[in-house]
């Protein structure tokens, strides 16, 4: 395991997992963006960034020269762990995406949505009556990853287990590959587990939903396809909206104007969930430079990878006016946190049904809540960014 | 007096973000991907304009294309 020597020089050094890019990244960007419309570090064994909205979205358009096949900035370049169809390019991504879709679409989501209504309660009932709690350990982290659970099928009790490999994967894994790996592992064999029951036993749920799936030969996928799929989603479908909630919710406690227009307005909700979304946007992702090329007039040279932060393109000036205020009816907000392009975030409308599900609950049974002065915020760090301790005090201020 | 709109979904640059159909639901529906097409014709009845604006703002992808006729 490495420890990243502290930046002295953003522009030329960038790290993402440098504390106080982890802490507020925000005017990190700004200086970067300033600087130019991409940036290099020689970090990660080499590492471009784009700063503007326009370059990631050619980079993320551009899948000629720029590979998914690694889709996390890590310190060494690990084996490629296929998981279909985020790790997948043209033309193997299309197929392998299209056998998510159907079970991710809006109307999917109403029917689960009571599912997330009932969970959210049943969690708030847990500490309502008491004077404050620890809002991303005990709410927020819980809604994403036993609604995931509930769709593939494994037990809901498991979530502990789940969130281990995801922080092991998504975070320590960026400088231990031992524990990446581990996790994957370990992850791998769980799923493996649940295939053999349902080949005895089938099942109503995602994980038979890919079993039974038929490549366009007409033929059964292979398990590693198969797999790599329950992984993606396992992965894919917990901390991103978990830091999602957290962040809205981190927003609202301390903004009580945008609170109390919430409370009085429900309807705005939708309105200002998308401008939750924009501002504290909680995926970044990467991609691999297979073949020169440059991107607003800056070179990228093959073997380097690219932090795609589609936070720090929402984060644009130039195509989001006020783009550091939080502006919850903002008319005009095509913003990219489920990025853009053919990789779309297939859980797009999980995450928002989650959201909206979450914070309309939370509003309605505890409309004064503030953050606990006493106590202190914290944020992921790296792939993901999201608030990890949330201590908040509730009830009105005594 | 300004003419009818008309809306259309360009299916290649459309990648299923279901935008358009939170925002304008009477103008736009979706397939089994998720991926959104005009209804009908995609001619903006009368007093959906805003509307039809609204979900071409909102397009991450830019694949909305909204004409006067």
């Amino acid at each position: 395991m490495s420890n990243h020597s502290p930046v002295t020089d953003w522009v030329h050094d960038f790290d993402h997992t440098d504390p106080r890019w982890t802490e507020n990244p925000y005017p990190i960007w700004d200086e970067l963006r300033a600087a130019s419309p991409v940036v290099h570090t020689e970090r990660f064994l080499g590492c471009y960034m784009p700063t503007t909205f326009d370059a990631v979205k050619q980079v993320a358009y551009d899948t000629e020269h720029f590979s998914s096949r690694r889709v996390v900035v890590r310190d060494v370049r690990p084996e490629v762990i296929p998981s279909p169809p985020i790790t997948s390019d043209p033309p193997e991504h299309k197929p392998a995406k299209q056998l998510l879709l159907p079970s991710f679409t809006p109307d999917a989501m109403k029917k689960l949505e009571p599912r997330v209504r009932a969970i959210c309660n049943e969690l708030i009932d847990g500490f309502i009556d008491e004077a404050g709690c620890d809002v991303a350990s005990r709410y927020s982290k819980h809604i994403p990853v036993r609604t995931i659970a509930h769709m593939l099928g494994i037990p809901e009790t498991d979530s502990d287990r789940f969130i281990k490999w995801i922080h092991e994967i998504l975070e320590l894994g960026i400088k231990d590959q031992a524990v990446m790996m581990n996790a994957v592992r370990e992850m791998t064999a769980y799923f493996a587990g649940h295939i053999e029951q349902r080949k005895k036993a089938p099942t109503d749920d995602l994980i038979t939903t890919l079993m039974n799936a038929r490549d366009k030969n007409g033929k059964p996928l292979q398990d590693v396809h198969v797999l790599g799929s329950l992984r993606l989603l396992l992965i894919a479908g917990i901390d991103t909206t978990w830091s999602a909630i957290g962040a809205s919710l981190w927003h609202l406690a301390k903004t009580p104007a945008d609170r109390e227009r919430l409370l009085a307005e429900p309807e705005l909700l939708p309105t200002a969930i998308e401008e939750f979304l924009r501002a504290y946007a909680p995926v970044t992702m990467a991609r691999e430079v297979t073949k020169e090329t440059d991107i607003a007039g800056c070179p990228m040279k093959p073997g380097n990878m690219v932090l795609l932060s589609f936070p720090a393109a929402n984060r644009d000036p130039k195509v989001f006016p006020d783009a550091d205020k939080v502006v919850i009816d903002r008319k005009q907000n095509p913003h990219a946190a489920f990025g853009l392009g053919i990789h779309r975030c297939v859980g797009s409308n999980l995450a928002r049904m989650e959201m909206m599900v979450a914070i309309e609950e939370w509003l309605k049974r505890i409309p004064d809540f503030r953050l606990d002065p006493a106590s202190k915020v914290t944020w992921s760090e790296g792939t993901v960014r999201g608030p990890r301790q949330l201590p908040m005090l509730l009830g009105k201020a005594r | 007096m300004p003419g009818k709109l008309r809306i259309r979904v360009d299916q290649d640059k459309c990648q299923g973000h279901a935008r358009c159909k939170s925002l304008a639901p009477e103008l736009f529906e979706l397939d089994s991907f998720g991926n959104a097409h005009e209804v009908g014709d995609g001619t903006v009845p009368p007093g959906l304009e805003d509307k039809a604006w609204l979900a071409q703002t909102n397009c991450p992808e830019m694949a909305i294309k909204v004409s006067e006729e």
